[in-house]
Parts: structure tokens; C-alpha cells; sequence
């Protein structure tokens, strides 16, 4: 059973990853610099609980602050290029975030052992969970109270008039500017809600994981938290949720008996849920479909 | 209310616009009329914003806002349309009214968090009045992608007006229209006007221009030429010249 609850885990953690894209995109930005700020977040937090004993819930926080804070600090020079320059440049800044950690050692000694991050050795130990009794199950629930808040919270955010701000900006820059939109200062914070977000997905897989080094902050991992949010369709949350449920359950696990043929049908999988769904899972029809059998469902009722 | 001195645009070693001076008062409706590269498009961008000027001054209301980013210029009441329709497209038509509620007034109004995560309820009631002023609040629902083109420009009009402007510049607003609906663009044109909101237009369409502007100045190769009522303008040897690429009649 232990095997389903880290598989939901993982599922959690990589929908907040590909939320946090998910906001971004929203503004027609592509940031390959979410695994950045998941590292950031990753290794702040577990820095915070391990070294300095604190509790995970404001650790949890202080990650995802400082990864936001990054992001603004990504966001202000990134925004000013666009396109493929911007791809570029976040791509540059999560590699560099990536090799920080490669070369970062900081440890202190805890009782007859040495904790803290070594180099490429990476941050072993974190041991927050199984210290404080936590079961796997206790961990999946941890962390689905984060994924369902999020959602919630980006889903209200999709609502509101800053979600059409957002989606103005993607759909088109000139005429957004010239209906008096701040481009500079909507692009900037969409960039800040997607860092926060990459953050805390990065400070819950630090601790369900236990280890963490900087194989697990790749480039690969930035293209999954773009991906998500585009297979799944860019008209609702939900979509990547589903996406990732696609991805990391069916695909990664459910293909897992097919042995080393699996990559090869992953990658054709993709291609086939792209042709099939161009416009992502969840598009704007989809969603009014169910739209229309929810209010038939009530109509009968 | 609006006053361009000596404003120029260089493209390299072309003058689009080449030291135009202009004075257009509150109230009227102004037309900008010119041959094809005339420097009519340049001109509204420079005012808007979506072009740094090469040289000259840019004046609204007496405040030089040449310097100002484009978002800024639409809070001192400058609003546009576009040549080739920018509507947002993945957005309800009702949507791309409630973006572009930027003024102002409607930021003193409405508190920060009010403005932007507030819902769509109060917001609605507020966008209607405009929506069924361009007859579009049977559409209010539809995807804007989803209009005829007609119905794309008066909701573009009517994004633009949501945007509480004093001085609205049309780029060519009756490209592609019928003479019915020019016929119609020319009652709305007026009523904008009505609503205390002082008209720029840019235009091709003589029809248009002749029948519902107060002024006119006309363009080529980005100098003026000539200034005046319709139909001073009408009479201007070289207007005709510019025009008709012949001799003076």
C-alpha cells in the first residue's frame, strides 16, 4: 500500500511543479527555470528543519517565499527578453542554480554525525518525517492538503479579473499595453506566484525523499513542469492534474512491466496524446461540455 | 487637449513622420487622413506610446507625455483601437472589457485587492451599459475569437471605451465595411463623441471622413500637407495632387 501512497505523493508534488508553470504560461512566458526554484525551495526547507530544527509547516513557507523571491529576481531582467531569448535565459539561470548545489557544502555536527548539504554528494538525512513518527500515509495527506490549496487558490485566481489580466497578457502583449496594462509588473508576478509555487512543491519532495542532490534539479525536470500544464490544456487547473496523473501514474508506473521498452512507449505516448488533443486535455470545449452534462445532471434531479 | 510639436519618427534614413506639428481641441472629432505610408499609423503609435519619438513633444492637457510607458498614457485618458483588430481572444467578449479597466478613476474607485481578485458579479453591471451601447451584450458570453469581424471592431470600440478615455484614437476603424455599416460606425462615432470623449480618427475611407469629422489634416510622406474643415480639404489642390498622384486639378 506504501508503494500507492509515495506513487500519490509524487503525483502531488508534480502538480505543483506544473502549476507553477501553469501560472507563467498563462502569461505566454515559458520558464525553464521551475526546477530552479523547486531546488531552491528544496534545500532551504530541509536546511531549516534538519539544521536548525524547525517545524516543517513554517520551513514549508520559508522555502516557498524564497523561491518566489528568486523568481522576482529571475523575473525583472528574464521579462525584459521574450520568446526564445526568455527560454534561454531561464535555462541558463536553472543550470546555474542547479551547479550552486553541486559545489554547495554547509554542515554542522549533530550529535556523533555530520548533517547538511555536501556537494555532489548531495543532502542526505532528512529525516523530519520518520523522526517525528510520521507514516507515509500521514505524508500523502501532508502533502494533498498543499496540492488541494493551491488548485483552489489558482483556480479563484483563474476567476478573478487578475486571471484575465493574465491570459490578456498571453493572448497579446501590444493590445494588453494599450488597455492600460502594466506588462512589466503582471509578467513579474505571475513569475513570483510560479516560484512560490515551484518552492513548495521543491520543500515537500525534499522531505518525503529524505535525500536530495542536484541530479534531481535538472533541465528535465523544468521541461516536466512545462509540460504538464500543456499536455493537460491550458484552460483549467485541473488539466494538470490530470496530465500528471497521465505522466507519472500511468505512464512512468503503470508501463513499469514493460522493461526497458517503456521509455520508448513513453515518449510515443506523449506524441499520441498530443495528436490526439491538440490543445491539451482539458481545453475550453471540454470543459464547457461538462459544463452543460453538470447542469442536465441537475436538471433531472 | 491634444498638441504634437514638431514630432518626428525615423526608420533609419526614412522620416515616417518628419516634424509634424497638430492641435486637436477637446470635443472635436479629428481626422487624420494620407495616402498609404503616409505616417497616419506611426503617428497614433507615437502618441500611444508604442514607438519612442525621434524628436519633438508629445502633449496631452498640457503635460508633456512623450517620456510616459503605453500603460501610463492610457491613465491620463489616451485609448486606441488597431488597424488589424487585437482583441484577446482566448477571453468572453465581456472579458476583454472588464482587462481593460484600467483608469484612473476606477483605480481611486475600487480598492487593490477589489480590482484585481475581485469577482465578476459587480463587474458585469458595469460593463453591460457599454456592451449593449456597441450591441454586443447578446454576445457577452462568446469567446472573442468567436465574432464576425463586424461585431470585432465594435467590441475593440468598446474595450477602448471601457478604458474611460477623454481623447480615443480609431486606426482606420471602417476597413473592410460596407456602406451600411459605415453608415452605423458614423452614428457611433458621434455618440462617442456625446459621451464627452474627444475623437482622433485615422482613416482611408473618405465616406467616413468627409461626414462626421470637424477637422481634417491631411499626411504624405509624414509631413502635413494641409488642415481644415471637410470641405476646405475637399477643395485642397494639393490634397488632390497627393491623392490622385496627378496634376493639380
Amino acid at each position: 500500500m506504501d508503494f500507492y501512497f509515495g506513487l500519490i505523493q509524487i503525483i502531488g508534488v508534480h502538480t505543483l511543479l506544473g502549476l507553477s508553470a501553469y501560472v507563467i504560461l498563462l502569461t505566454g512566458q515559458l520558464s525553464i527555470a521551475q526546477a530552479a526554484f523547486y531546488a531552491i525551495g528544496a534545500y532551504v526547507s530541509a536546511m531549516l528543519t534538519v539544521l536548525w530544527g524547525w517545524h516543517i509547516v513554517p520551513a514549508l513557507f520559508a522555502g516557498a517565499a524564497m523561491g518566489a523571491f528568486f523568481a522576482t529576481l529571475v523575473g525583472f531582467p528574464a521579462l525584459r527578453v521574450r520568446g526564445l531569448m526568455l527560454v534561454i535565459a531561464t535555462l541558463a539561470f536553472g543550470e546555474g542554480v542547479r551547479l550552486f548545489f553541486f559545489n554547495f557544502d554547509y554542515q554542522i555536527q549533530k550529535g556523533n554525525v555530520k548533517v547538511g548539504p555536501l556537494g555532489p554528494e548531495g543532502f542526505r538525512q532528512i529525516r523530519y518525517f520518520p523522526e517525528n513518527g510520521w507514516t507515509t500515509f500521514d505524508v500523502m495527506l501532508f502533502v494533498w492538503v498543499f496540492v488541494i490549496l493551491v488548485m483552489a487558490l489558482i483556480w479563484w485566481v483563474d476567476r478573478s479579473r487578475y486571471g484575465a489580466v493574465l491570459r490578456a497578457v498571453g493572448d497579446d502583449e501590444l493590445a494588453a499595453q494599450s488597455v492600460g496594462i502594466n506588462l512589466t509588473a503582471v509578467k513579474v508576478s505571475a513569475m513570483t506566484v510560479g516560484g512560490g509555487i515551484a518552492g513548495l512543491a521543491g520543500c515537500l519532495y525534499a522531505h518525503y525523499t529524505t535525500h536530495i542532490e542536484h541530479l534531481g534539479f535538472g533541465v528535465l525536470q523544468s521541461v516536466f513542469a512545462v509540460a504538464y500544464p500543456i499536455i493537460g490544456g491550458m484552460a483549467s487547473v485541473f488539466g494538470t492534474l490530470f496530465a500528471v496523473i497521465f505522466v507519472q501514474g500511468i505512464l512512468v508506473e503503470g508501463l513499469r512491466f514493460l522493461g526497458d521498452w517503456r521509455n520508448l512507449l513513453f515518449g510515443a505516448l506523449i506524441i499520441v496524446a498530443m495528436v490526439v488533443r491538440p490543445t491539451g486535455f482539458l481545453d475550453a470545449l471540454m470543459l464547457k461540455r461538462f459544463a452543460r452534462w453538470f447542469a442536465l445532471g441537475r436538471e433531472r434531479a | 487637449m491634444l498638441e504634437l510639436r514638431g514630432l518626428s519618427r525615423y526608420f533609419g534614413g526614412v522620416r515616417a513622420v518628419d516634424a509634424l506639428d497638430l492641435r486637436v481641441a477637446g470635443g472635436e472629432i479629428f481626422g487624420l487622413i494620407g495616402p498609404n505610408g503616409s505616417g497616419k499609423s506611426t503617428t497614433v503609435n507615437l502618441v500611444t506610446g508604442l514607438f519612442a519619438p525621434s524628436a519633438g513633444q508629445i502633449l496631452f492637457e498640457g503635460a508633456d507625455i512623450a517620456k510616459l510607458p503605453t500603460h501610463a498614457r492610457l491613465a491620463h485618458g489616451i485609448a486606441r483601437t488597431f488597424q488589424n483588430i487585437r482583441l484577446f481572444g482566448q477571453l468572453t467578449v465581456w472579458q476583454n472589457l472588464w482587462v481593460a479597466q484600467n483608469s484612473a478613476e476606477d483605480r481611486a474607485r475600487k480598492g487593490f485587492f477589489a480590482r484585481w481578485l475581485g469577482g465578476q458579479r459587480d463587474a458585469r453591471a458595469e460593463i453591460l451599459p457599454l456592451l449593449e451601447f456597441s450591441g454586443l451584450a447578446h454576445k457577452q458570453d462568446e469567446l472573442a475569437s468567436n465574432l464576425a469581424f463586424g461585431e470585432q471592431r465594435r467590441l475593440e470600440v468598446a474595450r477602448a471605451l471601457a478604458t474611460r478615455p477623454r481623447l480615443l484614437l480609431l486606426d482606420e476603424p471602417a476597413a473592410g465595411m460596407n456602406s451600411e455599416e459605415i453608415g452605423q460606425l458614423r452614428e457611433r462615432i458621434l455618440k462617442i463623441r456625446e459621451r464627452g470623449v474627444t475623437v482622433l480618427l485615422v482613416e482611408h475611407v473618405m465616406e467616413l471622413v468627409m461626414g462626421v469629422t470637424d477637422r481634417i489634416a491631411v499626411l504624405n510622406f509624414g509631413q502635413k500637407i494641409a488642415e481644415g474643415t471637410p470641405a476646405e480639404i475637399q477643395a485642397d489642390p494639393l490634397v488632390r495632387k497627393a491623392y490622385l498622384g496627378g496634376e493639380a486639378a
